[in-house]
């Protein structure tokens, strides 16, 4: 008996270690000025976190220890220690910072200035502003390539993708798109661009050799009306085989052929989805759904949405981590 | 259409804006925009006047955030205004700007202005109405060829018959004023509450001459004392005693209309998709919160600029029948593309149902449906139009 339960617990014991060092998802809520933390395990809400105005776009240092954040209000770019969960730093962003994008060498932070038509470039190391770039107006989405020659800038009004040459941090080319074009993302090789316009009711694919739309994907979902359909967030998967598309107020997520660019499937998810982000396993995808204030969970082997967990009020983005 | 999608331009003109230094390939767009400053006579509720130059600072942000995108395109946008109280010396304006070569027009005055404009330039002017909501210039007095910005009263007034509907409040009160305008609206509501199933229970008209500001408090629940009603609906459009119909109605109900809470294109409170981004713009450039009628000459010119930057031309015609295409959409900030209604000229815009202080909702509403688009349950449908725009 004593000795079962012994075993039992050392069984629990080992059980409960990946617990200590779960993966962790944080996920930004816009109309609470918070960061919840949820813990990949239970899917549940272990944290909430109180920061800066309005906080939207956030993203993660390579080394995962340190997350940037856009407090759109309060005009910065907060620098939080994941180990303690505090903000050791603000970056002078310029106003109104909404997305950005770090750099693959670990320094230069793109941001996007949505009041202010510029894109910013600071030294997260420095903290220095080494350039700014005037864009269309309200510029959003950002993306760097992988190989880190470009700085994708989307200008929602201006319905163009801005091309920064991250060398010399000039404007070279512009690609026009449908209406309002919110996130871009490029594909593992950099060979393509994402691009997604919400009122356009469009995701653009761009070849960026030649910077030329190569394909251009439509969605239609039973019984909601075509201009409720606004993409917004774009996700690839690791493998190359999949692509999501979060479709705002139509409260689906298209799931694509990210090679014959085929929709296969929508997926219902919470109220006006926008941002998403994998788990680190690629297991799970994880969308914020403003309206509803929750968090819709994807299983992608099954491409069911398994859960929807609580969170505050406007998730925004999200990231993950081991 | 690949070669559309794709502009090439150098550094250098991003770094130059406007820059004029591009050249004979730049393309020039110039827009004439004429404002009539209405006296709207005495008022009793004259705390908070309009302000002047309501329409004019939008069509300036238009042409500012136009320039925006044109700088990277090489298209230079420029707006030639003028805003007067003098109708006559705004007709004759509108000649000399034609005869200076402007084509492309937003007007944001009443309609007989806008009838004798149009009658007196020559067919490859492009009018965009932004002054006038009278619904005879979408349904059976049409201006041939004329575009309109401005919602008309009856989609105004099919927007809050939708709300009230889906609320089941149906027993109106309908209190009018002694303007044509007050009558015009009032008729717009009366239109609303057959199509949707309402009641007018009592239209009373509102000719008190006491100073109300004194005086509401015991003019108006009498006034008020009719069969019972689940809310009153007031058509006062410039403001004269409707400011003091809320809290002074007989039994305790809501008051929407012209006051309390009112269908409007555009106000400080609609803040999604964006807009909080195009207030933010208007707010520094204007030094005070953007309106409806400025909403209306921002979106005409941007119907110009949009139909300019797709099409890549000047030239009036090919953008009015872009404009009027199935291909054209105007990103506006109300959660959805807009588009011109191709018989009368209309352009379809949800609309925002307002308090002064907050959003209370956003007509078309749910379950009102459309065989085309559920923005055209609001205003003259196809059917009951007798317009020809094209």
């Amino acid at each position: 008996m004593r000795i079962l339960f012994i075993k039992a617990a050392l069984v629990s014991a080992m059980l409960a270690t990946p617990l200590a060092h779960a993966a962790t998802a944080i996920v930004s809520n816009e109309k609470d000025d918070t960061l919840s933390f949820i813990d990949l395990e239970t899917l549940e809400v272990t944290d909430t976190v109180s920061v800066g105005q309005r906080p939207r776009g956030i993203i993660l240092s390579k080394d995962k220890s340190r997350l940037y954040i856009c407090a759109s209000d309060s005009d910065t770019v907060q620098v939080m220690d994941l180990a303690s969960r505090t903000i050791i730093a603000t970056l002078p962003s310029g106003e109104d910072p909404e997305q950005f994008s770090l750099h693959p060498d670990d320094r230069r932070l793109y941001i996007a200035n949505e009041d202010d038509a510029l894109v910013t470039v600071v030294d997260t190391v420095s903290h220095e502003v080494l350039a700014q770039i005037e864009v269309g107006v309200e510029p959003e989405g950002m993306a760097v390539s992988p190989d880190g020659r470009w700085a994708v800038n989307t200008s929602e009004t201006t319905s163009m993708l801005h091309w920064i040459d991250t060398e010399t941090h000039e404007l070279v080319d512009n690609t026009l798109v449908d209406q309002r074009p919110r996130h871009v993302e490029f594909t593992r090789d950099g060979s393509m661009l994402w691009a997604s316009s919400e009122i356009g009711g469009t995701v653009s694919i761009i070849d960026v050799a030649s910077r030329e739309i190569v394909k251009k994907l439509n969605f239609q979902i039973r019984g909601i009306h075509p201009d409720k359909i606004q993409p917004v967030g774009v996700k690839l998967s690791a493998d190359g085989r999949f692509a999501f598309v979060a479709l705002g107020p139509a409260n689906h997520v298209a799931v694509v052929d990210a090679s014959s660019y085929e929709v296969l499937d929508y997926l219902l998810v919470g109220r006006r989805v926008w941002h998403m982000e994998f788990t680190p396993d690629q297991k799970y995808l994880l969308t914020t759904n403003g309206v509803s204030g929750d968090v819709s969970v994807v299983d992608i082997d099954k491409m069911k949405v398994i859960k929807s967990i609580k969170v505050g009020r406007y998730p925004w983005g999200v990231v993950t981590l081991e | 259409m690949k070669s559309l999608n794709r502009l090439t331009l150098t550094a250098c003109m991003a770094l130059l804006p406007f820059s004029h230094t591009a050249g004979a390939s730049t393309l020039e767009i110039q827009i004439a925009y004429l404002g009539f400053e209405a006296d709207h006579g005495p008022v009793l509720s004259n705390i908070l006047p309009e302000p002047a130059d309501a329409g004019l600072r939008g069509a300036e942000l238009g042409i500012s955030d136009s320039n925006s995108t044109g700088r990277f395109l090489k298209h230079q946008y420029s707006l030639h205004s003028l805003s007067s109280p003098d109708s006559a010396s705004l007709i004759a304006h509108a000649q000399t700007l034609y005869d200076q070569g402007l084509r492309l027009f937003v007007l944001k005055l009443n309609a007989n202005q806008l009838r004798q404009i149009a009658t007196q330039l020559p067919d490859d002017a492009v009018l965009i109405n932004a002054g006038s909501s009278d619904n005879e210039l979408r349904s059976n007095a049409c201006i041939p060829g004329m575009l309109h910005t401005l919602p008309s009263r009856a989609m105004l007034t099919d927007a809050l018959g939708q709300w009230l509907a889906s609320r089941r409040w149906s027993r109106w009160l309908l209190l009018e004023g002694n303007q044509s305008e007050d009558k015009a609206y009032a008729d717009s509501l009366q239109r609303s509450a057959d199509r949707f199933g309402a009641k007018v229970i009592e239209r009373k008209s509102w000719d008190y001459d006491t100073d109300l500001r004194r005086t509401a408090q015991k003019e108006l629940p009498p006034f008020t004392q009719t069969r019972e009603y689940d809310v009153v609906l007031v058509a006062d459009e410039r403001g004269d005693f409707g400011e003091y119909v809320p809290y002074n109605t007989w039994y305790p109900r809501p008051v929407a209309g012209t006051q309390g809470m009112s269908p409007v294109a555009w106000h400080k409170v609609v803040e999604a998709w964006g807009a909080a981004q195009l207030h933010s713009r208007f707010e520094k450039q204007a030094d005070r919160w953007m309106n409806s009628l400025d909403y209306a000459s921002w979106a005409g010119v941007r119907t110009f600029a949009e139909a300019v930057t797709q099409t890549r031309s000047t030239d009036p015609a090919t953008l009015k029948a872009f404009i009027l295409s199935p291909e054209f959409q105007l990103g506006a900030f109300k959660g959805r593309k807009l588009s011109y209604r191709p018989w009368s000229g209309q352009l379809r815009q949800p609309i925002p149902l307002v308090h002064p202080r907050a959003l209370v909702s956003q007509s078309p509403q749910e379950g009102f449906l459309h065989p085309v688009t559920d923005l055209d349950t609001l205003g003259y449908d196809a059917s009951e139009s007798e317009c020809q725009v094209q």
